[in-house]
């Protein structure tokens, strides 16, 4: 009997996961022919982007000159007032930085989980996620009133012998995203410098070959570089990773640690960080589908690419819609009148009704069409879907600062919100910004990772099509 | 440098007196070639494609990294400047009295903490990496042969240090020759 008793069970068969539907790369060139496609806006580009980016630089003007005429006439250009006092530049600050993350979901927690499909994309989305990180950062520094004094948060050996209050939420914020930034811009480079001597090699020009080699270090792809390389990769992306959980954490303390009914919540870092990850997928598809169409990247960025998205796009919209229903729900079982005011009468009904559901319409209700394999594998509807969702990103901040704080404990100090002309120039000119650097990065830097391509297309040809490290391989 | 056992932490960085090179146009012979020049007793042979090929590093047998070790340090001492700044500042320099919390508050000091270390940890990758690959470096002497220009897009080269000790004048490049080079060269010394 104990010698049974001993005996382990029969093992039931191993249940794995279903193989992925759609192939990870498509195309079917060689290594010059894959070079020469991801290249091409290296030699030159097109009409269409010259349009784009005059475009883009009308906007970059926009922001300058609504940056300028802040800080020329003061904050008073603004439509903040007291009690409102964040509104548009703090919605703008917390837009651009969550985008921020999806960048670093993917390049880094996607390279330690071993998803190959990451590989294409990733660049691009490390590239928004710095481009996205130099807007956020704008906004509270114009935000300060006197921009020229922020090195104040900064801890230095003033000659007054002040230094920051660190128990304040303000110098967490300048920790949390300068750190971001930095590893991100190093991570990114890391990643690019094979690529750059790639590009080296490629350009005709001297002065091409000039520039490419002064920024590619001297790197000749021998193989002790290529395994140092990818042991600084994944430690890099290991340093990274908590940053994708925390920068948006820390953010969201600016908030969580102040009292105001509709702030004052635990909910808030986990509540922020699906968010940001949430509306970063949707600019990374934004920014995707066009280019995959504009330089005929079918074969690279596949049906695979927009149906991984476009699922964890649903994802985070079904976490997040969570995390709508439970802050309500809280509000409702905390009794406390000021929080039930908020959320059950304030943000659904009162005076920015409109917004809030039309948030609620792009946010819960769009990408629930994401469950349809149709949709999740449209490049039209994906990009509408992805626009919608980012748009709903951005409301939802407005809903959150502007409800909370325009009707706060003291109904004697409410006041209402307008945005000024000077608040809509900015978040409009910010994205001209975005988009200006988003094309000169595609006309200059090699914006899928040619090596990391030709890796895989070497290691699916030896495996017979056959992904490695996935329970099918 | 005195010459290492286990191999120089890059087998290139170092060239007295020039190497042989030999340029391939395919993975497999690529490959091939570096198991056969390993098995012939070659040691100070580098090997440079256009993208990481697993087989040849296995082959190519390095020391231990020492970059955890470097970032793991550099960690440790993000963590120790980012928590003495907090510490300086508010409990020794400039003690603020804020609804009487303590000066020394703890639970807020290890968001900058967390900032700062991951920062120093990311900063010695870097650094330590580029240390690593003696780069940035303009000019190699490999950059002096005809094609490696192709290296970074759909070339195989090998390269073995001449003073290998089994490197030979006249048998050398006869044998990567024969193992389909495509064309084999004499590359100068790096000093």
């Amino acid at each position: 009997m104990t010698s049974a008793r001993l005996e382990s069970p029969p093992a039931a068969p191993p249940v794995f996961p279903a193989p992925p539907e759609y192939p990870v790369l498509t195309f079917t060139g060689e290594d010059r022919e894959l070079t020469d496609r991801l290249l091409a806006p290296v030699r030159g580009v097109g009409i269409a982007w010259w349009s784009l980016f005059l475009i883009a630089c009308a906007g970059t003007a926009l922001f300058v000159f609504c940056m300028w005429y802040t800080v020329a006439k003061g904050i008073g250009t603004w439509g903040n007032n007291i009690p409102t006092a964040w509104a548009f530049a703090i919605t703008d600050f917390v837009w651009w930085i969550g985008i921020g993350h999806a960048g670093t979901f993917i390049s880094a927690f996607l390279l330690l989980l071993n998803q190959h499909w990451r590989a294409s994309i990733n660049r691009i989305a490390e590239a928004m996620t710095i481009f996205a990180l130099m807007n956020a950062g704008l906004f509270p520094l114009l935000h300060l009133g006197r921009p020229w004094f922020f090195y104040w948060l900064i801890p230095y050996p003033a000659t007054m012998g002040v230094w920051p209050n660190f128990k304040s939420a303000l110098p967490w914020d300048i920790a949390a995203v300068t750190t971001y930034l930095t590893v991100s811009l190093l991570f990114w480079y890391v990643g690019l410098v094979p690529d750059l001597a790639t590009a080296r090699d490629y350009v005709r020009s001297r002065f091409g070959r000039m520039a490419y080699g002064v920024f590619a270090l001297g790197w000749r792809g021998a193989s002790a570089e290529w395994r140092k390389h990818h042991i600084a990769s994944v430690l890099l992306a290991a340093l990274a990773t908590p940053l994708v959980v925390s920068v948006h954490s820390v953010v969201s303390l600016d908030f969580s640690i102040a009292q105001l009914p509709g702030w004052h919540s635990t909910i808030f870092p986990p509540y922020f960080v699906v968010g940001a990850i949430y509306s970063g997928f949707a600019m990374v598809l934004i920014l995707l589908l066009p280019l995959r169409r504009a330089y005929r990247l079918e074969g690279i960025i596949t049906t695979r690419h927009l149906d991984a998205m476009a699922k964890l796009t649903l994802t985070m919209a079904l976490m997040l819609t969570y995390a709508y229903v439970v802050e309500a729900f809280i509000a409702w079982y905390s009794g406390d009148p000021h929080e039930r005011f908020t959320f059950l009468s304030e943000r659904p009904f009162g005076t920015y009704a409109v917004v809030y559901w039309l948030m609620i319409a792009c946010n819960v209700v769009t990408p629930q069409i994401l469950w349809f394999k149709r949709c999740r594998t449209h490049a039209g509807i994906l990009f509408a879907a992805a626009l919608a969702i980012l748009t709903g990103m951005w409301l939802e901040r407005f809903i959150i600062i502007v409800t909370s704080l325009h009707r706060d404990f003291l109904s004697s100090s409410w006041q209402g919100y307008a945005p000024t002309w000077v608040d809509l120039g900015l978040i409009l000119g910010s994205v001209g910004f975005f988009a200006m650097l988003f094309l000169l990065f595609v006309r200059f830097v090699p914006f899928v990772g040619i090596s990391e391509m030709k890796r895989l297309r070497h290691e699916l040809a030896a495996n017979g099509g056959k992904e490695v490290g996935l329970p099918h391989a | 440098m005195g010459e290492r056992k286990s191999g120089c932490p890059m087998r290139d960085a170092n060239w007295p007196s020039g190497a042989y090179a030999a340029e391939f146009g395919d993975e497999e012979l690529f490959v091939a070639a570096v198991k056969e020049l390993s098995h012939q007793g070659y040691v100070r042979v580098e090997a440079y494609s256009p993208y990481p090929v697993a087989r040849v590093q296995s082959l190519l047998r390095e020391p231990r990294s020492l970059l955890p070790v470097v970032v793991f340090i550099g960690g440790v001492i993000g963590a120790i400047i980012g928590y003495g700044i907090q510490w300086i500042a508010n409990v020794v320099s400039y003690p603020l009295n804020i609804g009487g919390r303590p000066p020394h508050a703890v639970p807020a000091f290890v968001i900058p903490t967390f900032e700062a270390t991951v920062l120093c940890a990311a900063g010695a990758a870097f650094i330590g990496l580029f240390w690593a690959l003696h780069l940035p470096r303009p000019w190699h002497p490999m950059f002096e042969a005809d094609d490696f220009d192709r290296v970074m897009i759909d070339r195989f080269w090998i390269a073995i240090d001449a003073t290998d000790p089994a490197a030979d004048r006249t048998k050398t490049p006869s044998l990567l020759n024969a193992l389909h080079a495509e064309r084999v060269l004499r590359v100068p010394s790096l000093q």
